[in-house]
């Protein structure tokens, strides 16, 4: 029996499930039915990795050395916990609303779309329970590789070009620049294991080298989407709405933004990280990113685009949340909670940005619109999906009774505390922009009277839709009430963030 | 039992005379695929003992032997042919690099040779069937016999053996495409001028030190007095230089390359970028490191400098050039020579750790690009040509050649857990160990311009039309997809996991810079 | 400065005639000659290690290296070391035979790389019609990559 607190089944499950999926290709229900039971599994065996997470007695697991002196290993934590649980629990909802959208859009390939899917969630698994940065980086291509053929899905020429820029930035940016500050680590420190409280503070390296080695970090994981690397996100909307939904929403993104607070905490650690300010620095990257993405997604007539831009600002919360964190530091009370919202919003974030993904997507499903400007009405005809949206939508703009709201209240109240009026003044520009770009949709939906026929002659969509197959209207239900039962629920998340703060004091 | 240690003893010999006696042999064995299955037979007996000989070079360890008063470990086999004392015979001497090489370049000459028979049999007429394989064994004589021997003479001769089957193999591809004959007669006029570079270098060390052997030559290099003022041996390390940089196609002496990479015929391709170079390579290495020094060639002479600046070069210029072709053989052509730029980037940074790099990627590169040409012989096999238009919309009608062309090409990318990442590891960290960032930068930028090239390729590859031919075409038969996919899939093994190969390269690389002067930093 | 060009003659000989090889590799358009001038430039590096085997003692060059029997000589060969004192004594010096047995293998790999080359050739002006470089590269420019 494998002792608590090992990722091991969490690891091999997908990739267990993947040669399932692969072995009954050719039988859509079994293939299906093993995608389920899959994504079940997966969290159940993650779920039992709770315990270990919050005592902060997990295991090392060492698997061999890749190279020689640099093992594999995975280790379970706090943030890993969070990340896992969500991209895990998610898949289960994920894998219900494919199979209604895969089916209700007769997509092809439909195989090679649920083995890519399970290899994505075995490279985020591997990303989350990473133990040193070698392996977080390995993982991380993993994803990078295996989501590529489900962004470039349709095979079209759209689709080729997407592909071509979110592979182009994601492995350039990996190659050219995270690999080079894993060297980097490796060589001046001689490890790269995740050590709380950071590694490189005694490896003796001059600030302006601190400096480019966070430049590197920060920007080698485009997946974290901070702005000018953001491109490739709006770029991967041209997959399938599932994809963009748990891939590009929660599991590729969270990544990103998972990797940058994990190397900032376990590799620089606060005090080396204030050392030569990069934590203002980070402020200043995401603010401009919070604030420049949300005016973006202001002009996206494309809802997956406007959703696409959402995310890069809503990412850049998080990075903002681990700058304020390093400005504040550990000792401070205050500075625990700007971790706490770095932490808090990945769930956060991932649940209310899923759902409205999932709505497009239903959308999509029912009725073939992909522009905001063809939704007038639609909320009567699709009670549920819009219901779901506005739940979702509540959650970007941070408002109560949904789980935007706390980690909003935990990014404030840091901002606060710290004094940083630049923060406070990006947070508050971003949500009146968020509900900018979100209120007019949920309002063309709900009181606007849907055109006549001859209006939009150019979509071809029928008028007598009702909601989208019931999988996908399960599914977007599910997520929404995840999303609001996190603001009455926030206490998981809370305690597996503060295991980075207490073992770091 | 005897016979065992009969073979044993006679091991380092056998490798070389074995093949040679078998390759004239192969002009009897008729027309049809009888030099075929003969010739695999032979490789694969060859592949057999090298293995058997790494065996026997890595249980040195285990047996210290008493040297006066002290024990010390042996880290060569030697062998004396004809039983002439070193002074006049020749000698051949296996240690821990060249045991490696001749691993691959026996492995690598097995595969292509059971790869080669259905390309063969579609592209060199039946009339001459026999002739190419005996040239093709022949070829592979000379290159484990200059990896196997021990005198430097002996070099140039089976250099110059390895050379003239090399042109003959690639002059075949006629049948195919003419430019086969003016891409080998353009091969064969700067290879000769390289190979007579390399002669006279030969002759310079000659007249310093009197005698051929190169261990010999090595201990009476490191016995001069005031080296730094020799002018012959400056000249001498010159010659070497240029004439190897020609063999091994270092940027820019590389302009040969390209076009006798595109047009010989397929197997041959394979052939050449796996084994080639990488013996240019290994010449290079037994010259500079184990022969002259490296603290003289690389410190006295700074000629440390000027490699790193053709290595960097090369990285960067032929990386771009590969992404401006539009025949995929070309763009891998391209591609190989600025891999050989990784390697002497490795060679000439003179630490551990590029040393290591530099053996590592030469595993590497040698299976990862073996295999990619062998992918692209199974495409010219089916559709008749290699251009970017000939692959479209082959991901689905070949797709475990196409497989294992993409996967070929992530490595070449340097991908987690493909072999190119390993060796990008390794020599980063070299770079970084130096103190070099630039070559870092460069090293960096030549992987982002290969996610170009290949990310070109595998676009059309999964997304393109598949052209008439195409459409005709079908899975290519497993004698050739078989090959292909064990050098893939061994470059993903070394990917993975790199205990192996890393381990076996940081103790060779160990041995190379302790064993002799250049241990010793000025 | 005289003697310094004068006493390593054959040396600059070697050089020079390596130079004009390698000039016509380089500048000759035409095949053959750049065949002749592969040939020319790798005679060049014979006479380099013939003139390496030169042993001069007592300002006399020394005699060709032939090996020398004292003991058991025939009556013929006795006779004939008399006549024509074609048999050196081994305390006496001799050139270095190594570097003339060297050539003498490099001097048939020479034959075959020219060999070769010619054989390339003819099949070039087979397929082309042509063995002027330019003319090749023409053509060649319009084929199809």
């Amino acid at each position: 029996m494998i002792e608590s607190g090992n990722p091991s089944l969490s690891l091999m499950t997908p990739l267990v499930g993947a040669a399932g999926i692969v072995l009954c290709g050719r039988l859509p229900n079994l293939r299906e039915a093993v995608t389920l039971v899959t994504a079940a599994l997966l969290f159940y065996f993650t779920m039992g990795l709770m315990p270990a997470a919050l005592s902060g007695e997990a295991v090392r697991v060492e698997l061999f050395e890749m190279v020689p002196g640099m093992p594999i290993v995975f280790q379970v934590e706090g943030l890993g916990m969070i990340y896992a649980l969500i991209a895990s629990g998610l898949w289960i909802l994920n894998s219900l609303y494919s199979i209604g959208y895969m089916r209700g859009n007769q997509e092809k390939h439909q195989t090679r779309f649920y083995l890519c899917f399970a290899v994505a969630i075995f490279g985020a698994m591997g990303t989350a329970f990473a133990g040193n940065l070698f392996t977080l980086f390995v993982f991380y291509e993993v994803l990078t590789l295996s989501t590529f053929p489900l962004v470039t899905h349709k095979g079209n020429q759209n689709a080729i070009q997407g592909g071509r820029v979110y592979l182009g930035i994601l492995a350039s940016a990996s190659i050219g620049l995270l690999f080079p500050a894993l060297v980097w680590v490796h060589h001046a420190v001689g490890h790269v294991d995740f050590v709380l409280g950071g590694i490189l503070s005694d490896a003796g390296l001059p600030n302006w080298s601190l400096a480019l080695l966070f430049f590197l970090c920060v920007y080698g994981i485009a997946k974290a989407a901070l702005m000018p690397l953001h491109r490739w996100l709006p770029a991967a909307m041209v997959a399938p709405t599932p994809v963009s939904a748990l891939l590009h929403a929660v599991a590729v993104v969270k990544a990103g933004v998972f990797s940058v607070t994990k190397v900032s905490v376990y590799i620089f650690g606060y005090g080396t990280l204030g050392e030569f300010g990069g934590g203002d620095w980070l402020v200043y990257m995401a603010g401009f990113t919070i604030v420049t993405a949300s005016f973006i997604a202001l002009f996206q007539d494309n809802l997956k685009k406007r959703l696409a831009y959402s995310t890069v600002s809503q990412l850049s919360y998080i990075l903002l949340a681990v700058g304020l964190w390093v400005t504040l530091g550990p000792d401070s009370e205050v500075g625990q909670f700007a971790l706490i919202a770095a932490a808090v919003h990945i769930p956060a974030h991932a649940f209310g940005k899923i759902t409205l993904f999932f709505a497009a997507g239903s959308i999509y499903t029912a009725d073939h619109k992909t522009e905001v400007s063809q939704l007038k009405g639609i909320g009567r005809r699709m009670p549920w999906t819009m219901g779901a949206f506005a739940v979702g939508a509540l959650a970007m703009i941070g408002a109560p009774p949904t789980s935007g709201f706390i980690s909003k209240w935990f990014l404030l109240t840091g901002a606060w505390e710290a004094g940083s009026g630049f923060a406070i003044t990006i947070i508050m520009i971003s949500t009146l922009l968020n509900a900018a770009y979100f209120l007019p949709v949920l309002w063309q939906a709900f009181f606007c009277k849907e055109p006549e026929h001859h209006d939009d002659a150019s979509s071809h969509g029928s008028h007598d839709h009702g909601e989208a197959p019931w999988p996908i209207v399960v599914a977007l239900t599910g997520t929404a009430l995840l999303a609001i039962s996190l603001f009455f629920y926030p206490d998981w998340a809370v305690e597996l963030a503060r295991t980075l703060i207490q073992s770091q004091s | 039992m005897e016979l065992m240690n009969w073979i044993d003893f006679h091991l380092p010999a056998l490798v070389v005379v074995i093949p040679l006696v078998a390759g004239i042999l192969t002009v009897f064995c008729g027309k049809r695929s009888g030099p075929w299955a003969w010739s695999c037979l032979v490789h694969g007996f060859v592949f057999a003992m090298t293995i058997r000989l790494n065996q026997l070079v890595q249980n040195l360890k285990l047996l210290p032997v008493e040297d006066g008063s002290t024990l010390s470990v042996p880290t060569h086999i030697s062998y004396f042919m004809g039983s002439w004392p070193r002074q006049w015979g020749i000698e051949l001497r296996v240690d821990a690099l060249n045991a490696i090489i001749l691993l691959i370049v026996a492995g690598i000459a097995f595969l292509t040779t059971v790869y080669s028979g259905k390309s063969v049999q579609q592209e060199i007429g039946s009339d001459r069937r026999n002739w190419f394989y005996t040239v093709w064994t022949l070829t592979i004589v000379g290159l484990l016999g200059i990896t196997i021997t021990g005198d430097a003479f002996n070099v140039y001769v089976l250099l110059e053996i390895s050379s003239l089957t090399i042109y003959t193999l690639i002059a075949m591809g006629k049948s195919r495409d003419r430019r086969a004959l003016t891409a080998s007669l353009k091969y064969l006029i700067l290879g000769s001028v390289g190979a007579s570079f390399i002669l006279l270098g030969i002759g310079y060390l000659l007249m310093i030190t009197g005698t051929l052997n190169m261990a010999d030559m090595g201990e009476s290099l490191r016995a001069l007095e005031n080296p730094t003022e020799n002018r012959t041996l400056l000249v001498a390390v010159a010659f070497l230089l240029v004439g190897l940089s020609l063999k091994m196609a270092l940027f820019p002496l590389h302009m040969w390359l390209p076009n006798a990479y595109t047009y010989a015929p397929s197997a041959v391709s394979a052939l050449l970028s796996a084994t080639a170079t990488k013996v240019g390579v290994y010449m290079a290495f037994r010259f500079i490191y184990t022969i002259i020094g490296p603290v003289f060639s690389f410190e006295t002479v700074s000629s440390s400098e000027l490699l790193l600046l053709c290595a960097t070069l090369g990285i960067l210029v032929c990386s771009y050039n590969a992404m401006t072709q539009d025949n995929v053989k070309r763009i891998l052509a391209y591609s190989s020579v600025a891999q050989i730029g990784y390697i002497v980037l490795g060679f000439a940074l003179h630490t551990q750790m590029g040393v290591a790099g530099s053996i590592v990627h030469i595993i590497n590169h040698a299976l990862i690009k073996g295999g990619m040409f062998m992918a692209l012989g199974a495409v010219v096999y089916r559709v008749g040509a290699a251009r970017l238009t000939d692959l479209s919309g082959l991901g689905r009608i070949m797709p475990w050649t196409m497989g294992a062309f993409t996967a070929g090409g992530l490595s070449l990318i340097g991908f987690p857990l493909t072999a190119g990442f390993i060796s990008k590891w390794y020599l980063v960290q070299a770079c970084l160990e130096a103190g070099r960032w630039y070559l870092v930068v460069a090293l960096l930028v030549g992987s982002i311009f290969a996610i170009v090239y290949v990310w070109r390729v595998v676009e059309i590859i999964y997304f393109g039309q598949p052209n008439d031919n195409a459409c005709k075409a079908k899975e290519a038969p497993w004698t050739m997809v078989l090959p292909t996919i064990i050098m893939i899939g061994l470059s993903l093994y070394f990917g993975i996991t790199a205990e192996w190969t890393g381990g076996m390269s940081e103790a060779t690389a160990q041995f190379l810079l302790t064993e002799f002067e250049g241990g010793m930093q000025p | 400065m005289a003697s310094y060009f004068s006493s390593y003659y054959n040396y600059w000989v070697y050089i020079a005639l390596m130079m004009i090889g390698f000039y016509g590799i380089i500048a000759k358009r035409n095949l053959v000659k750049q065949a002749i001038a592969l040939s020319l430039f790798q005679a060049g590096i014979f006479l380099f290690y013939i003139s390496m085997a030169v042993v001069v003692e007592d300002g006399k060059i020394a005699d060709a290296p032939i090996y020398t029997v004292d003991k058991e000589l025939t009556h013929e060969l006795q006779e004939a070391e008399h006549d024509h004192h074609l048999i050196v004594k081994s305390d006496q010096a001799f050139s270095n035979p190594l570097p003339h047995v060297l050539i003498l293998t490099a001097i048939v790999v020479s034959v075959s790389i020219l060999a070769v080359a010619l054989a390339i050739i003819v099949n070039i002006k087979r397929e082309y019609g042509t063995i002027e470089e330019d003319e090749i590269q023409q053509i060649e420019m319009n084929e199809a990559p």
